[in-house]
C-alpha cells in the first residue's frame, strides 16, 4: 500500500497523480525487478521480486481469427480421442473440441482446417531445450547457454541468451512444437534460471516468452560438473558437489531469513508510525520519523540468493540435470533437508530403477527415447524408462536436449512407446502423446492453461499429415495461441539471419526447402510475425 | 566302384558339414525385399551353411530346417552401418573406452595424418554397443576412424562377434572438419591432402630411393605413404568428410587430378554439387535428419537434401555418421528420408546395397540366392518406429538379442 498520495489529493482535489508505473500490455511481460526509485514503499516487499504476470494471460489473445477443423482424428491427450472430430478455436482459446456431427455455432471468418486424413494433437511442448541460446550457426559469437565462469550462477537467465533469430526455432516449430523450456547448460551445479518460450517469430526474447509461466531454475549433478570445474577449483568430486548444493542453499535460507526479519521490522515501523500520527492527530506518512528511533533497513539484494530464496519459497520450479539413480536420490534428500520441492529430473536415465521413489514424491521425469552410453552416468539407459516411469503411476515426458531431436519428438515417443509395449508395458497412444505434451505442461507448470486439447486451454494445436507416430510423419499447420504459426505447403519462415542465402529464403535457393505436398490450409495469411509495431 | 566311394566320401563329407554348421533356417511366409526394388510376398528364404540357398514364393523349407515363421513379417538384408564408431568407441567422454579419434579441437592442422592407423587394431568385437545395434537390425558396420585429416583405415566387421574383419581396409577416411579453418585456412587444408598425395606417389615410385634416403622431405611417414598406395592405386576408396559447397568441389577436383575413388560424408550442401556428383559417379553418405545450419562454413542445409540428391542422380547412402549407440537408429534415418520424398527403396538401398557397393563387401547387401545369410526378420516396415528387428541372422547363424539394456531391463522390471 502506498501512503502518501492519499495526502496530495486533499490537497490539490482532483484525479490523484499516479507515480506506479503502468501496468504491462498484455504481450509485454512485467519486468520481475520494478525498479526501487520508481516507488520506495513497495520496495522489495516480502523480500521477493517476483510479481509474475497471471498464468490466465496466455488465455488471452482476442485479435486472433477464429479457426475450425474438421474430419480430422483428434487425440487430446486427456485420454479422449475422436475418430471424425470437430475442432473450433475462438479468440485463441479451444471453445469446441468433439463429435464432428454435433451441432456447433461457428464463428464468422472462420479459417478452415479441412482435416481428412490427419490427425490433430495439442502442440509439442519440449521440457529441455537449448535453441536461442546454443545458437546456429555454432559460432562462438552465439553460444550463450553455459555461463562456465562458477558453480552456481543462479543469477543468469537463460532469457538474456535467447537469440530470437535462431534459425533452429523455425524448424522445430515445423516438428510441431508449439513450446519449449530453453534452458542453461548443465556444466553449473546451479545454471540459472530457465526460459518458458513460444516457438514463434519474434524480435525479442520477451515477445516470445510464455505469458506467465512460472520461473524455473536449472540445476545439474554428476559428471558435467566436476569435468568443468575439477581443474578450476572444484568441485572436483560428487561429494564436493553435493555439499555445494548445500552450503549455497543455506546460504539462501539465511538471505531469505533477513528478509523475513526485515519485514517483520519494516511492519513493525509502520504500525509505529502511525501509532504517532493517531497520537498527533495527524496523517500518517512516509516521511514521519519517530524520535529516537531509526528505520529498519533493507538487506542488500543478491540476485544469485533470490533466485534460490525463490526455490524456498516455492516460486520456482526447480529442474534438475541428473543421469543416476543413486544421484537423483542424493537430490531428493537435500531438497528435504533445505525445504525446496523438485519438479522433474532432466535425462533421468536410470529413473526406473527408483521409479518407486519418483512417483511417492510426485517428481516428474524428462527423458530420452534410446540415447545411452555416451558417458559413464548414461551406461544404463534403457529404452523403456519412460514406459517403466508411467507403468509406475509416474510423470514421463520425452524430452530432447537437442536442436536436432526437438524436431521429432513425435517420432521420439512412437519409440519409446514400442520399447514399452515390447517389453509387456501397456502404453496407450494417448499416453505416449502426454510424454510430449500434457506432462512437459505440467513441468513447465502450465498445465492448466496448455498441454491438452479441451474446451478453455490454449488452442496450441499441431495438424499431422498422419499419425504422429511414424517416422514418415510430418507436421501440416502448427497452431500457436490460436495463430497459425507454420503451415507445411507454404515453407518455413526464414530468420532474420538466413535472409539473401541459404534454403529457407526463396530468393537465393535453387530447388525449394521442401516439396510441398498438401494444399494450403488456411487463406493466404500474411507472414506471421507481421510488420514491426 | 571308385565313383561309389567317391560319392559316399563326398556323402560323408556333407554330412559333416552339416553338423559342422547349425541347421538350415528357412523363413517363410514373409514379404521378403529380395534386394530393393524387388519385392516377393508369401515368400520363403532359406538359409544353410552361412549362405542364401534359396528365396522365393515356390521355395519350400528343407526337411530338418529350423522354421521362423514370417507370416505378416517383413524380411530384408541386415542393414550395413557406412560410417560407424560402434566396436572403436565405446564410452564418448572416456578416453579408455575410445579408438581411432584423433585431434578432436582441430583434425585438419592439429594432427593430419594417420593413414597407417587400421581399425582392426581398435575394433572390440564384444563391446555393448556391438549387441545394441544388432537390436536395430544392422548386421555389418564399417568402423571408420576420423578427427584427423587423413584419419586412417576403415574395417568392415560382421556384427556376430567375429574377431576378423570382412573386409580391411574398407576405405581411407579423410576429415575436412567442420572447423577447417580454425588453424589456418580451408585451402591450406586442402593443400596439405594434395601434398601428402603426392608424397605418397613419390614414395610409391621409388621405395628404394626412400630408403636410401635418397628422395626430399616428405610429409608423412613411412607406414602412412604405403597405406597410400592402394588408394592410389583406386583399389581402396576415400570416403571425405565434407560439409561444404567448396570443399566438395575441391575434393572431386583432387579426386580427379590423383584418379582416386571416393566417397563424400556429411555432405550438408552436397545437393548444390547433385550434378557434378552424379557426374562423377561419387556416391553421398549423409544423415538426412541434419537439416540445421550447423556452421558458418557449410549453413546451406536443405531439409530434404536425400531425395534432391538422389533425384539429380548421385547415389545416396545413409549413416548416423559415427556415434556407437545410436546406430540402432539407422533404419529410422532412412525412415526420415522417405518421410522429405526420398521412395522407399532407394532408402532402403542407403542402407544396404549402397554401402555394400562402395565397400566392396561382396554378397553382402540383398538376400539373393548364394549371398552370405545376413537377413532381419522384422515385425513390419523396417524404415517405421514402433517396428522392430526380431530375428536377426548373421552370417547364417540367429544371433541373440540379449544386451546389457535388456538384462537391465529384466533386473528392474520385477
Amino acid at each position: 500500500m502506498r501512503w502518501g498520495i492519499p495526502l496530495v489529493v486533499t490537497l490539490c482535489a482532483c484525479t490523484p497523480v499516479r507515480v506506479r508505473p503502468t501496468p504491462p500490455k498484455a504481450d509485454e511481460p512485467k519486468l520481475d525487478i520494478v525498479a526501487p526509485w520508481l516507488d520506495p514503499e513497495a520496495f522489495w516487499p516480502k523480500g521477493t521480486p517476483e510479481k509474475p504476470r497471471p498464468l490466465a494471460d496466455a488465455l488471452a489473445d482476442p485479435g486472433t481469427p477464429p479457426v475450425v477443423i474438421r474430419n480430422a482424428t483428434i487425440m487430446t491427450a486427456t485420454g479422449q480421442a475422436f475418430d471424425k472430430g470437430l475442432m473450433v478455436v475462438d479468440k485463441g482459446v479451444i471453445s469446441y473440441v468433439g463429435p464432428a456431427d454435433d451441432v456447433v455455432p461457428l464463428p464468422a471468418g472462420a479459417i478452415e482446417i479441412d482435416g481428412t486424413g490427419k490427425v490433430v494433437t495439442p502442440g509439442i511442448i519440449d521440457a529441455h531445450s537449448h535453441l536461442g541460446v546454443y545458437a546456429a550457426p555454432a559460432a562462438q559469437a552465439n553460444d550463450d547457454g553455459n555461463e562456465m565462469t562458477a558453480p552456481v550462477t543462479a543469477q543468469v537467465r537463460a532469457e538474456y541468451g535467447y537469440w530470437p533469430q535462431d534459425p533452429q526455432i523455425a524448424r522445430a516449430l515445423a516438428g510441431g512444437v508449439t513450446t519449449s523450456l530453453i534452458l542453461p547448460g548443465s556444466a553449473n551445479l546451479i545454471g540459472g534460471r530457465g526460459f518458458t518460450v513460444q516457438m514463434k517469430p519474434a524480435r525479442t526474447a520477451r515477445e516470445a516468452a510464455f505469458p506467465g509461466a512460472p520461473s524455473t531454475v536449472k540445476m545439474a549433478c554428476g559428471e558435467n560438473p566436476k569435468r568443468v570445474y575439477g581443474g578450476k577449483g572444484g568441485p572436483q568430486t560428487r561429494m564436493a558437489e553435493y555439499t555445494t548444493f548445500r552450503t549455497t542453499f543455506l546460504e539462501a535460507a539465511n538471505y531469505a531469513a533477513k528478509w523475513n526479519a526485515y519485514e517483520k521490522m519494516k511492519a513493525l515501523w509502520n504500525e509505529k508510525r502511525l501509532r504517532a500520527a493517531e497520537i498527533e492527530g495527524k496523517r500518517a506518512d512516509r516521511k514521519r520519523k519517530i524520535p529516537g528511533e531509526t528505520a529498519p533497513e533493507p538487506p542488500a539484494v543478491d540476485l544469485k540468493l533470490e533466485t534460490l530464496a525463490g526455490v524456498l519459497r516455492g516460486d520456482v520450479l526447480v529442474e534438475i540435470h541428473c543421469y543416476r539413480a543413486d544421484e537423483m536420490a542424493n537430490m531428493i534428500n537435500i531438497s528435504k533437508e533445505m525445504g525446496f520441492k523438485i519438479r522433474s529430473f532432466h535425462h533421468a536415465l536410470e529413473a526406473y530403477k527408483i521409479r518407486d521413489v519418483l512417483v511417492k514424491e510426485g517428481i516428474a521425469i524428462n527423458t530420452w527415447a534410446d540415447w545411452w552410453g555416451f558417458k559413464m552416468e548414461a551406461y544404463d539407459g534403457i529404452p523403456e524408462n519412460a514406459a517403466l516411469m508411467t507403468e509406475a503411476g509416474g510423470r514421463a515426458t520425452i524430452h530432447s536436449d537437442s536442436a536436432i531431436g526437438t524436431q521429432r519428438l513425435n517420432q521420439e515417443a512412437a519409440k519409446a512407446m514400442a520399447a514399452g509395449r515390447r517389453a509387456g508395458i501397456q502404453i496407450t497412444d494417448d499416453m505416449a502423446l502426454r510424454w510430449i505434451t500434457a506432462n512437459p505442461a505440467w513441468v513447465l507448470g502450465i498445465d492448466s492453461v496448455t498441454g491438452t486439447l479441451e474446451e478453455g486451454k490454449r488452442a496450441d494445436v499441431v495438424v499431422w499429415n498422419g499419425t504422429p507416430f511414424s517416422a514418415y510423419a510430418r507436421a501440416d499447420v502448427v497452431i500457436i495461441g490460436g495463430t497459425v504459426a507454420y503451415e507445411r505447403a507454404k515453407g518455413m519462415r526464414a530468420s532474420d539471419f538466413e535472409l539473401g542465402h541459404g534454403v529457407l529464403d526463396g530468393t537465393a535457393s535453387a530447388t525449394p526447402a521442401t516439396a510441398p505436398t498438401a494444399g494450403s490450409a488456411t487463406k493466404p495469411a500474411a507472414d506471421p510475425m507481421g510488420a514491426p509495431r | 566302384m571308385r565313383i561309389v566311394a567317391s560319392l559316399s566320401l563326398l556323402a560323408t563329407l556333407a554330412l559333416l558339414a552339416v553338423t559342422a554348421h547349425a541347421e538350415p533356417i528357412a523363413i517363410v511366409g514373409a514379404k521378403v525385399h529380395v534386394k530393393p526394388g524387388q519385392v516377393v510376398d508369401n515368400a520363403t528364404v532359406v538359409i544353410d551353411n552361412g549362405k542364401i540357398t534359396a528365396v522365393g514364393a515356390n521355395v519350400a523349407a528343407p526337411a530338418g530346417a529350423k522354421v521362423i515363421d514370417g507370416k505378416g513379417k517383413v524380411v530384408t538384408a541386415g542393414l550395413i552401418e557406412a560410417v560407424s564408431a560402434v566396436g572403436l568407441v565405446g564410452v564418448d567422454l572416456e578416453s579408455s573406452s575410445v579408438d581411432g579419434r584423433f585431434g578432436a579441437t582441430d583434425p585438419v592442422h592439429a594432427d593430419p595424418v594417420h593413414a597407417s592407423y587400421d581399425a582392426r587394431d581398435g575394433f572390440a568385437p564384444r563391446d555393448i554397443t556391438v549387441g545394441v545395434a544388432r537390436t536395430g537390425g544392422i548386421t555389418v558396420v564399417v568402423a571408420a576412424p576420423a578427427g584427423a585429416l587423413v584419419a586412417g583405415q576403415s574395417a568392415a566387421f560382421a556384427l556376430d562377434s567375429s574377431t576378423d574383419a570382412i573386409r580391411a581396409p574398407a576405405a581411407m577416411h579423410v576429415d575436412l572438419g567442420a572447423n577447417g579453418a580454425a588453424g589456418g585456412s580451408r585451402g591450406k587444408a586442402l593443400e596439405l591432402l594434395r601434398e601428402i598425395l603426392d608424397d605418397a606417389r613419390a614414395y610409391g615410385r621409388d621405395k628404394a630411393g626412400y630408403d636410401r634416403n635418397q628422395k626430399r622431405r616428405m610429409i608423412a611417414d613411412h607406414l602412412d605413404l604405403d597405406a597410400l598406395q592402394p588408394v592410389l592405386a583406386g583399389r581402396v576408396p576415400v570416403v571425405v568428410g565434407a560439409d561444404s559447397e567448396a570443399d566438395i568441389r575441391a575434393v572431386l577436383r583432387i579426386a580427379a587430378d590423383y584418379k582416386l575413388r571416393i566417397a563424400i560424408t556429411g555432405g550438408a550442401e552436397a545437393w548444390r554439387v547433385g550434378k557434378e556428383l552424379a557426374a562423377a559417379k561419387v556416391p553421398v553418405f549423409l544423415d538426412p535428419m541434419q537439416n540445421l545450419p550447423g556452421s558458418l562454413a557449410a549453413s546451406d542445409v536443405n531439409d530434404d537434401g536425400a531425395a534432391v540428391l538422389d533425384k539429380a542422380g548421385v547415389t545416396v547412402g545413409i549413416s548416423t555418421l559415427g556415434t556407437a549407440g545410436m546406430a540402432r537408429t539407422l533404419r529410422q534415418l532412412a525412415g526420415n528420408a522417405v518421410g522429405h520424398g526420398m521412395p522407399w527403396d532407394k532408402a532402403l538401398a542407403a542402407v544396404t546395397t549402397v554401402p555394400a557397393a562402395l565397400y566392396g563387401l561382396a554378397g553382402r547387401g540383398t538376400i539373393e540366392k548364394g549371398n552370405v545369410a545376413d537377413v532381419v526378420v522384422w515385425s513390419g516396415d523396417p524404415l517405421e518406429l514402433t517396428t522392430a528387428a526380431e530375428t536377426v541372422i548373421i552370417n547364417g547363424k540367429v544371433q541373440s538379442l540379449e544386451t546389457h539394456q535388456t538384462r537391465l531391463l529384466q533386473r528392474y522390471r520385477k
